[in-house]
């Protein structure tokens, strides 16, 4: 189910953080399998990650999803060194930033990976201008040039006309703006986002979500996000992992979690979730491998429905778009009193495609008295959803 | 019962020991102290005579109407009405270059100390307890090795009266310091600033209204300490003081007093609505 990552942007092995003294023996215990409130008790460590590995594509929004305490802020901290891993390796663009010196540390920070804080994490000393000049001023950016860039990305993300007002002056929303602001004006390939809406008004919250995706579609970074809301992590990510007690339990795409959960707990997790946002079309549709032609008679394709045990079925073109469905009925009568397939065919089916969700098709799925037609980018006919499947789907 | 006399044991006089031998040994160092902070001090003295009284008196019934309020303004500028008309004009401009003098040693040295021991707990840990003591020794106690020092004077009494002043300013420092959200310096940090660079363009700007209640501190201290410091030669405001308990003059004693808490009045209010100006939202 996994795909085979072509191009691992960021790739984490075998990653332990321990908190507190004796971080060799806690390595340890570790090994020998022992759980993180036991050794919290024997040895007075805290395990905030335990042997993490996994891979994050060039490109795509990594979700790391877990309740409060399960290590996903540790994790995140530990991609731009914010935390010291105590052992394993991050390969960034295949270099190893646990083996950094100083000045490498320093030089990845400045370029290559900027952060989105759960807080904000502004400086309310400075003007919103001036936040978002931060990095570039570290970087020691000449002031015409990074106050260019700082008043480009404050309109990018809407906040034109903020840009003297103090932060403290700022809603919730427009401060996680700012900060989001800061860091895309560092023009980093890879943004680390902890919890970043967290603190925010749910209608807010859907309003960023909007924003964000449009801001990746045009500038593609790299995205780790982190968030303990199993909503937010369908919605956004295009891979989730699932944390809990430091270790992750399941990595996959949201489907994939919401339809075979590794275990009872992430089963608990993604209980409330609404399937309609997160299930594609794909996912829940039937799936057609036959190749009917539009030549086919009544006959041939009375023998197809009968083979299938299905009662529907529709009929495609040369370029196999789909042109109309029949029925079972009409073709036994069509038989009988020698139609043609013309005379039986009814061309008022809905279509809809793979990538739509299925809270997005409720309506056509109603209002057509027939399945949907799922069809591609180039108008084939690749699936059929009847609204039994539907149902099924959202049921479980 | 009394303590058995077995077990006395003097430490005074090693102190004592050490501070001749300091005396003796490194008075090129005092008296280079001594030069600088005298020629620091004159210099404000006579800059603040310079100026006309009248100039004075609008200035600062300026800054009281911009920082406080009008009604302030005009208060302030009375009280110093009054002052100058006690006949106190020219004591009152040598305790406030005493009292300055104090503060921007206390400062120079505080500051940094401040945020050093905000770094390391080791450093914390060895000056806490030297802070505590400096605040709870009786101030006359450190006239003496004032005079030991630096003889008799104004020198003396800035020294005494800097470290007296001096631990208010550390510990907000350091308290500022440490209370600056984590999340800021863990922002400041992750996009790959120095140190020194979150010191400078983070932690420092933040702790600053902490500091500033910190300097407004300082300073009353040093107000505090210049009356007591006039014991050992250092004219200005206290000297009145000194001399109308000596000739139980209770007349000279009420309008000297009076001097000292109108200017203490005047300087905490204004240090103290600056250091409002500093709060961040």
């Amino acid at each position: 189910m996994d795909k085979e990552i072509k191009n691992p942007k960021i790739k984490v092995e075998n990653l332990t953080k321990v908190f507190g003294k004796n971080a060799k023996e806690t390595l340890k215990l570790l090994e020998l399998g022992m759980k993180k409130n036991e050794i919290l008790k024997k040895n007075g460590t805290t395990v905030g990650i335990d042997n993490a590995s996994f891979e994050i594509e060039e490109g795509e929004i990594f979700v790391i999803m877990g309740l409060s305490g399960s290590g996903k802020s540790t994790l995140i901290r530990c991609l731009n060194l914010l935390n010291k891993p105590t052992a394993g390796s991050i390969y960034v663009d295949g270099e190893n930033i646990v083996k950094y010196d100083k000045k490498q540390l320093k030089e990845f920070r400045q370029s290559k990976i900027a952060m989105v804080f759960q807080h904000f994490g502004l400086f309310n000393h400075r003007s919103v201008v001036q936040n978002v000049e931060f990095g570039m001023e570290i970087k020691k950016v000449t002031k015409p040039e990074r106050y260019k860039i700082a008043m480009d990305t404050i309109k990018a993300v809407g906040l034109e006309g903020w840009e003297e007002s103090n932060i403290g002056q700022l809603s919730g929303g427009m401060k996680q703006r700012v900060g989001l602001a800061r860091a895309l004006a560092n023009d980093p390939e890879i943004l680390l986002m902890d919890e970043p809406f967290s603190a925010l008004d749910p209608l807010i919250r859907r309003e960023m979500h909007e924003e964000l995706l449009d801001i990746q579609s045009e500038v593609k970074k790299t995205i780790v996000f982190i968030t303990h809301d199993v909503n937010e992590a369908f919605k956004l990510g295009d891979r989730v992992a699932v944390m809990k007690d430091g270790q992750i339990v399941q990595i996959g795409y949201p489907e994939d979690i919401l339809n075979n959960p590794s275990n009872a707990y992430i089963e608990d997790f993604v209980r409330d979730i609404d399937r309609a946002k997160v299930l594609k079309v794909r996912s829940v549709m039937k799936t057609i491998k036959d190749t009917r032609k539009a030549s086919d008679s009544p006959k041939v394709l009375m023998k197809q429905m009968d083979a299938e045990d299905i009662e529907r079925i529709f009929v495609v073109d040369k370029n196999r778009a789909p042109i109309g469905i029949v029925t079972i009925d009409d073709c036994i009568k069509a038989i009988e009193e020698k139609k043609t397939l013309e005379d039986i065919l009814k061309t008022d089916f809905l279509t809809v495609t793979p990538d739509e969700y299925i809270g997005d098709i409720f309506d056509k799925s109603i209002e057509s008295p027939y399945p949907l037609a799922v069809v591609n980018k180039e108008n084939r006919l690749v699936g059929v959803l009847p609204k039994a499947r539907i149902m099924g789907a959202l049921a479980t | 019962m009394v303590f058995p006399e077995v077990f006395n044991t003097h430490f005074g006089k090693y102190v004592e020991d050490f501070i001749m031998w300091l005396t003796k040994n490194y008075d090129y160092f005092f008296d280079g102290i001594k030069s600088g902070i005298l020629k620091f001090m004159i210099t404000i003295n006579d800059a603040l005579m310079f100026i006309p009284w009248f100039i004075v008196i609008a200035l600062v019934f300026w800054a009281g109407w911009k920082l406080i309020s009008i009604k302030s303004g005009i208060t302030f500028s009375i009280m110093l009405f009054l002052i100058g008309s006690f006949d106190y004009w020219e004591p009152m401009m040598t305790t406030l270059a005493i009292v300055l003098t104090s503060v921007v040693i206390s400062l120079l040295i505080g500051i940094p100390v401040g945020i050093l021991i905000s770094y390391s707990k080791r450093a914390e840990r060895v000056a806490m307890p030297i802070l505590d003591a400096m605040q709870t020794m009786p101030s006359f106690v450190y006239l003496l090795p004032a005079i030991m020092f630096f003889g008799l004077g104004l020198v003396p009494a800035v020294f005494a009266t800097t470290i007296y002043a001096l631990p208010p300013v550390i510990r907000l420092t350091n308290l500022a310091i440490k209370t600056v959200s984590k999340e800021m310096v863990e922002a400041s940090n992750s996009f790959g600033a120095s140190p020194w660079q979150t010191l400078m363009k983070v932690e420092i700007p933040q702790a600053m209204p902490t500091i500033m209640a910190g300097i407004n501190q300082t300073t009353m201290m040093a107000m505090a300490m210049v009356v007591i410091s006039s014991m050992i030669g250092a004219r200005g405001l206290g000297l009145s003081v000194l001399t109308s308990i000596n000739r139980i003059d209770i007349a000279m004693g009420v309008e000297a007093g009076t001097c000292v808490v109108f200017m203490a009045i005047i300087i905490d209010r204004l240090t103290q609505a600056f250091a409002d100006r500093y709060r961040y939202e």
